[in-house]
């Protein structure tokens, strides 16, 4: 293969694209997995959940994909909200999280998945907006509309959930209901009500990155399943729990992938984030920016 | 009861399966049996590391898929050699499991000493790139998948899925006979120490990463033994649907409807739930038959934690002394194990 300079450059951009898309993705799972440390299995499902609340209104009533996750955030924060309260009073509380809690992720996985089925069939669905089909050209390299707009999206909800994180009462209480339970409860702070909250802005996330998915590629219900794998490899290689380092885990497996399949073929790019994985498993169990 | 008796007992139980079976003369029997058996030992597999240690696995698909590669493998070498071209499945299930052991241990050593929830994790992803490997590795079919000619007939019993029906028979009777001799030994016990509290285990000197690993092996070899006649049974293999988390969820959902802590809580719920599936494949669809599993998985896990066998040990626990059966009633009831950060909820 001759090697190309402008072959590399677009590889790269639209790895670092791809990778802005990876961390809308990821950055429910680094709340839910990496804060407050429920295995939430089933979040490639609510991601999926939330492509077809914007296709449903996308076809219906023309309404943009993106504006619709907003819209829907509320109705998914509820969501989050039920499964943490069901999540705490069956598995948290009784202190069999790792194995049944695990399980009933499983499970909802396939419950949401199979009525997703039953419901709009197996067929691939996209959507309509202004911002698909047209590619910018800067120099030599293309920029994709549909990719770049989500990318620059999700780097303005990553940056706004790592402000509500690090600023407000709320997200210094839930960055501290990692660390030590006993003492928020002395702050006169109610630790399940915190990661209730949490829980739930982690499954509101999905919403969003639903829209961000089927604006990118169609969607069908079982392709939240090529997710799972990627998404807890970029929340592990970024350090479990930082918001940063999942942008920059994101980016880099984007851009690996992308390279890859660029360079020795698309069915490759499947393995890339499983080594990266094992990679960090074995050598930096914390991850890049992990405490 | 010990080991021997419980194995003459359980053949006499499977001689008399496979009689009813052949009574019913039907060959139908068998393909629906078939299946049926795969998920006893599929799920018995699963529990050995899920029920005794407590560690997820997801990607049952993947070892089960590397056992039925390994026989696309074998299949295609010697179709390109002089041996004789009918391999006997036991000898299959042999090879098959030892590829998937050896990668179960591989998997084992690089996630078990880190958190549980890793190794999960590493599980399924494990599934994707083991799929990537097969999709590129034109020998055994790639994307296109892999054909495989049954033969028509078996010696001795007449059509070929009633040889295929008897091995898997014999290898579930093998299954559940090492889950329950692993149940009843220091190396059980280790495990049991391990799910409850690895901590204290490690403290007490349980050598936790060799019981894990060992574990990990059994488990993924099982799981190996039973994809591997899997190719005759089914003619043809592909990636997509071989490596599918249909596999997962079933092997995870058996166990914990039936029961996880003995061994024949797996069997149960293997034979109930496949069963009943077998039935809504055949009069309503297979994908109201995932539905009905994914339910019936998180139901079971919020009100019977303990599955089917733990509903019995509740109602007739005064007449159960058996040592094994209090063992897993006591250390798995509600509140036993509470962890220091889940008191009540507290008024904010």
């Amino acid at each position: 293969m001759i090697f190309s300079f402008d072959l590399l450059m677009n590889a790269i951009v639209s790895g670092i694209l791809i990778g802005g898309f990876y961390a809308a993705m990821a950055s429910g799972v680094s709340l839910s997995f990496g804060i407050l440390d429920i295995v939430n299995i089933a979040h490639p499902a609510f991601i999926i959940l939330g492509s077809y609340a914007a296709y449903m209104m996308n076809h219906d009533f023309g309404l943009d994909p993106i504006l619709t996750s907003i819209i829907m955030l509320p109705a998914f924060y509820a969501l989050g909200a039920g499964i943490y309260q069901i999540y705490y009073v069956a598995f948290e509380k009784r202190g069999q999280e790792s194995l049944r809690g695990l399980a009933f992720f499983f499970g909802l996985l396939f419950i949401t998945e199979v009525t997703l089925v039953l419901y709009f069939g197996v067929d691939y669905r996209d959507v309509d907006a202004s911002y698909i089909g047209p590619t910018l050209h800067l120099a030599n390299i293309d920029i994709p509309l549909r990719i770049a707009v989500p990318c620059l999206v999700s780097l303005l909800l990553i940056a706004a959930l790592q402000l509500l994180l690090v600023r407000s009462f709320i997200g210094r209480a839930i960055m501290a209901v990692a660390q030590d339970q006993l003492a928020l409860r002395l702050m006169a702070v109610n630790p399940i009500r915190i990661k209730r909250i949490a829980f739930a802005i982690s499954i509101a996330t999905a919403s969003i990155a639903g829209a961000f998915l089927i604006i990118i590629q169609p969607v069908e219900p079982s392709v939240g399943r090529d997710y799972i794998g990627r998404i807890f490899a970029i929340c592990v290689l970024g350090g479990m729990g930082s918001l940063p380092g999942t942008v920059i885990a994101a980016m880099l497996i984007g851009v690996v992938e992308s390279l890859t399949s660029t360079f020795y073929g698309p069915s490759w790019a499947p393995a890339v984030s499983f080594g990266f994985l094992l990679l960090t498993l074995a050598v930096r169990p914390a991850g890049l920016l992990g405490r | 009861m010990r080991t021997l008796p419980f194995l003459v007992i359980s053949l006499v139980v499977a001689g008399l399966v496979f009689a009813g079976a052949l009574a019913v003369g039907n060959d139908y029997i068998f393909f629906a049996g078939y299946v049926v058996l795969q998920y006893v030992v599929l799920s018995t597999a699963w529990n050995i590391l899920g029920g005794y240690c407590g560690y997820v696995n997801f990607g049952t698909g993947a070892f089960f898929a590397l056992g039925a590669y390994s026989t696309v493998a074998i299949y295609n070498l010697i179709g390109k050699s002089e041996l004789p071209h009918v391999i006997p499945i036991p000898v299959l299930m042999l090879v098959g499991g030892i590829v998937s052991g050896i990668v179960g241990f591989g998997m084992g050593y690089l996630t078990l000493r880190l958190r549980g929830a890793f190794f999960s994790i590493a599980t399924l992803a494990l599934a994707v790139v083991l799929e990537t490997l097969i999709v590129n590795w034109d020998y055994v079919g790639g994307s296109r998948g892999a054909y495989i000619l049954r033969p028509e007939n078996a010696p001795l019993i007449g059509s070929y899925v009633r040889y295929l029906f008897l091995t898997m028979l014999l290898l579930a009777v093998g299954s559940l006979v090492i889950a329950r001799l692993i149940e009843r030994s220091r190396l059980g016990y280790g495990m049991a120490t391990i799910r409850d509290d690895e901590l204290a285990a490690e403290a007490s000197g349980v050598p936790t990463l060799r019981v894990k690993l060992i574990a990990t092996t059994i488990s993924g070899a099982l799981m190996g033994m039973a994809g591997a006649p899997f190719p005759y049974y089914i003619g043809y293999l592909q990636p997509d649907s071989t490596f599918a988390l249909d596999y997962a969820i079933n092997a995870i959902a058996m166990p914990l409807i039936g029961g996880t802590s003995i061994w024949i809580g797996p069997l149960i719920g293997a034979i109930l739930l496949d069963s009943l599936q077998q039935l809504i494949t055949v009069t309503i669809s297979s994908a109201v038959n995932l539905l009905i599993v994914g339910c019936l998985l998180v139901a079971f896990v919020i009100l019977a934690p303990n599955g089917i066998v733990g509903l019995f040990q509740k109602y007739f626990r005064h007449k159960d002394d058996d040592f094994v059966g209090r063992r897993a009633v006591s250390l798995d009831e509600p509140g036993a194990v509470v962890p220091s950060d889940s008191s009540p909820e507290s008024p904010a």
